[in-house]
């Protein structure tokens, strides 16, 4: 079943100020604008501002001078957004899933409900009787399809009905091609071809089907929103059309109002461990666990101070989220008191009842890995905490990226074993002095950090070349080279670049790397 | 690739095993609170912690009540300095078993960094843990390495903390190293290229041990050690010449 509240902003207008349809400031011409680079635009106007000949699109200034005394009200595109998604939600009552087709259409799956209204002829008068109570304009329909069900209700009659049994091309052959929910300049295409109807598009042409011609004309077009043919078929059910139905989302909330500000440290950690308290209840309710939770205080002087938390994984334990948030209350100004206190949970994921650990001692033993991450990144920062995952690159440095610790590892090509590769890197690579017999031979011996090293033995060079995909290609080659010096040390060095290469004069060498 | 050596033709004179008696046998009983002094010019201290954890680890593992391998996570703290002097751990250049394993925390103050090290400490889920920090900051007294060596104790889980660059202060841990790298054993492969990590490791400090004097080597199943050559020289009572830096407190007393 397809739900167009034609006149949606408009309604809105009118029910959020009292006004009955057609009566009061509704009984003049009224338009709802919304400021543009070039001025005041009418978004949409109401009943009798649409008998003057104002209509959306127009600039304000044109609609003046077709209607003087137009009266004007600011638009709100959000507001009506929100309003269709309370609306979806209640239009479950007619189907047990519902979707938005913004900005002013509901669509509801009816199969296998109707009965229990007894019949979709009166599911329809009942879905249109309901709208009606509550002061809004809406034309049903009901099709197999979304698509044709969006036809009927945009350009069909009010209540029109496309049984499953019926032959939906013939029904619906007479609607203009709008009716197939395309773009604006699709729908200008199809007006100079000529093709203004839905019949047009399938029986005008000498083949079979007509649509090798049109299917010629649209051959780039993927998006079904641009390609009339991709539309047709969802509309006559021959492609699937995936819809994104609205679900209700209850976020878990306790919160406190005081009967007297409180000013105090200790009193608010305690108004927060019976908040964690209540919480947790909740939580366990909903078998869920927090992974992101708010912190509101309203204060008594109408300032209000939010802590926010996330945690490495979905928890239920009081204790750990009160520690967490004492060290975030530290520098909360209280003021003249705090009167309010309410505690959100905002990301919730999943979380079963656990078994506790048989023996009641290695549970006091230690905290756990997740416990351990979100004390660190509280204190620390959240980027503090990370772990080194491989990543596909020749460049070393680029070898390897960091991600949170308790995230899967992404898949990776296995490391080939003989690489040596350093125990450490450095940040950035530091340029060395190296003395060496022939420029492009082993070096003898180099000066790092205002100290001269002495190569005793070197293995190399293991050529690494720059990511052409990826990098100009003017940036020079690497020749790798391990190093041990006269006392033991171990480095992995390079150079950047090769005399000739025709990429810049003589090569710089660096020191990248340690080994253990 | 890692290559093996023969023991008999390295560079080391004297590489036998040492005696059971003489002292501290790589892998066996590792107290839970560790220092390696190093300096930041090399990644011998570094090395050298991960191959003594990594001992730690592996002799843990094949007990003979160890039913699955541990596969608990490795906790490696530093701070901005110690990044700063000697780089931070590079994964594909890590021992294959502590690959997957590793967690690498940045604290930007050495405050930070003891936080870190002692809630790594309290936590159940971690094999080992390795903290690196640079030079002597005035946060680490002998009161925090008390407080480290008691946690440390009581969880059960090691702490080797590696001092970059620093003067050898007073500290409860158990076992204190000074560490440089040593020259490397000849590879099999290819005699012009470095072989296996050595590490030139003087134990000047431990409980439960004489101090002395070792080349140590992870060959990739344990970790070896062998006598160095002053030590087999001079008998096993340096620690009666200590300076006084290295006493503990009931010494100064």
């Amino acid at each position: 079943m397809s739900i167009w509240l034609a006149r949606l902003s408009v309604d809105r207008w009118r029910l959020c100020n009292n006004i009955t349809a057609g009566e009061g400031p509704d009984a003049a011409p009224l338009a709802l604008i919304s400021e543009t680079a070039h001025g005041p635009r009418i978004e949409t106007a109401n009943a009798a501002g649409l008998a003057e000949g104002i209509c959306a699109g127009m600039m304000l200034a044109d609609a003046r001078t077709l209607y003087p005394g137009l009266a004007v009200a600011p638009s709100d595109p959000a507001g009506d957004l929100a309003f269709l998604e309370k609306l979806a939600l209640w239009s479950q009552r007619w189907g047990p899933w519902t979707a938005l087709d913004p900005p002013d259409g509901l669509l509801v799956d009816i199969s296998a409900v109707a009965h229990l209204f007894g019949g979709e002829v009166r599911l329809l008068d009942d879905a249109a009787a309901a709208f009606a109570n509550r002061g809004l304009s809406a034309r049903v329909a009901a099709a197999p399809t979304a698509g044709a069900a969006w036809a009927l209700a945009h350009y069909g009659s009010q209540g029109a009905i496309l049984a499953s049994g019926d032959d939906g091309m013939a029904r619906l052959s007479s609607l203009p091609v709008a009716a197939l929910r395309l773009d604006n300049d699709v729908l200008t295409v199809l007006r100079r071809l000529g093709l203004k109807r839905l019949g047009d598009l399938s029986g005008r042409f000498d083949d079979k089907s007509g649509r090798d011609a049109i299917q010629r004309r649209f051959r780039n077009r993927r998006s079904p929103a641009a390609n009339p043919l991709v539309r047709l078929d969802q509309l006559l059910g021959r492609v699937p059309e995936p819809l994104l139905p609205v679900a209700a989302q209850c976020v878990p909330l306790v919160q406190r109002r005081l009967a007297e500000p409180i000013r105090h440290r200790a009193l608010l950690d305690h108004v927060v461990d019976d908040l964690a308290k209540d919480m947790v209840r909740e939580l366990e309710r909903q078998a869920k666990g927090a992974r992101r939770m708010d912190l509101g205080l309203w204060r008594v002087d109408g300032e209000v101070v939010m802590r926010h938390l996330e945690l490495a994984a979905a928890t239920r334990d009081p204790a750990h989220i009160c520690r967490l948030f004492a060290a975030r209350l530290d520098n909360v100004d209280a003021g003249f008191g705090i009167e309010t206190i309410r505690l959100r949970a905002s990301w919730v994921e999943p979380l079963a009842l656990a078994q506790g650990d048989m023996e009641a001692a290695a549970e006091a033993r230690g905290t756990s890995l997740a416990a351990f991450v979100d004390r660190l990144s509280v204190r620390l920062g959240p980027n503090a905490v990370r772990r080194p995952v491989p990543h596909a690159s020749h460049i070393p440095e680029r070898a390897q990226r960091w991600q949170p610790p308790l995230e899967a590892e992404p898949p990776s090509q296995g490391q080939l074993a003989f690489h040596t590769r350093p125990l450490k890197l450095l940040d950035r690579a530091e340029p060395i002095a190296v003395l060496y017999a022939t420029p492009d031979g082993f070096p003898r011996s180099f000066r790092w950090r205002g100290q001269v090293h002495d190569v005793a033995r070197v293995e190399g060079p293991e050529r690494i070349a720059p990511e052409w995909w990826r990098e100009r290609s003017t940036v020079r080659l690497r020749d790798y080279y391990r190093i041990e010096d006269g006392e033991g040390r171990r480095y992995w060095i390079y150079r950047h670049g090769i005399i000739g290469d025709g990429r810049g004069g003589l090569p710089d060498w660096y020191l990248q790397g340690l080994f253990a | 690739m890692q290559t093996q050596t023969n023991p008999l033709s390295g560079p080391i004179p004297s590489a036998v095993a040492p005696r059971p008696s003489a002292g501290w046998k790589p892998g066996l009983d590792a107290p839970c609170h560790n220092e390696i002094f190093a300096s930041g010019r090399d990644g011998g201290g570094s090395g050298l912690a991960l191959a003594l954890a990594l001992d730690a680890i592996r002799s843990a593992d094949c007990g003979p009540l160890a039913e699955v391998a541990d596969q608990r996570a490795v906790l490696w703290v530093q701070d901005r300095a110690a990044i700063r002097l000697a780089g931070r751990p590079y994964r594909p250049g890590l021992p294959v078993e502590l690959r997957h394993r590793l967690i690498h925390v940045v604290a930007e103050k050495p405050e930070d960094l003891l936080f870190a090290l002692e809630e790594g400490l309290r936590c159940r889920d971690l094999a080992c843990v390795i903290g690196e920090v640079a030079g002597n900051p005035k946060t680490f007294n002998f009161t925090v390495s008390r407080r480290l060596s008691l946690n440390a104790e009581k969880h059960g889980v090691p702490l080797w903390l590696v001092r970059v660059d620093a003067r050898h202060d007073l500290s409860s841990a158990r076992m204190r190293w000074d560490v440089r790298s040593a020259p490397s054993p000849v590879s099999r492969w290819n005699a012009a290229a470095p072989g296996l990590p050595s590490w030139n490791a003087e134990l000047f400090r431990a409980r439960a041990h004489p101090p002395g004097q070792w080349i140590l080597r992870d060959d990739g199943y344990s970790l070896v050690a062998a006598r160095s050559i002053a030590n087999d020289v001079a008998p096993d009572h340096v620690d009666l010449a200590r300076p006084t830096v290295g006493r503990s407190l009931a010494a100064l007393q």
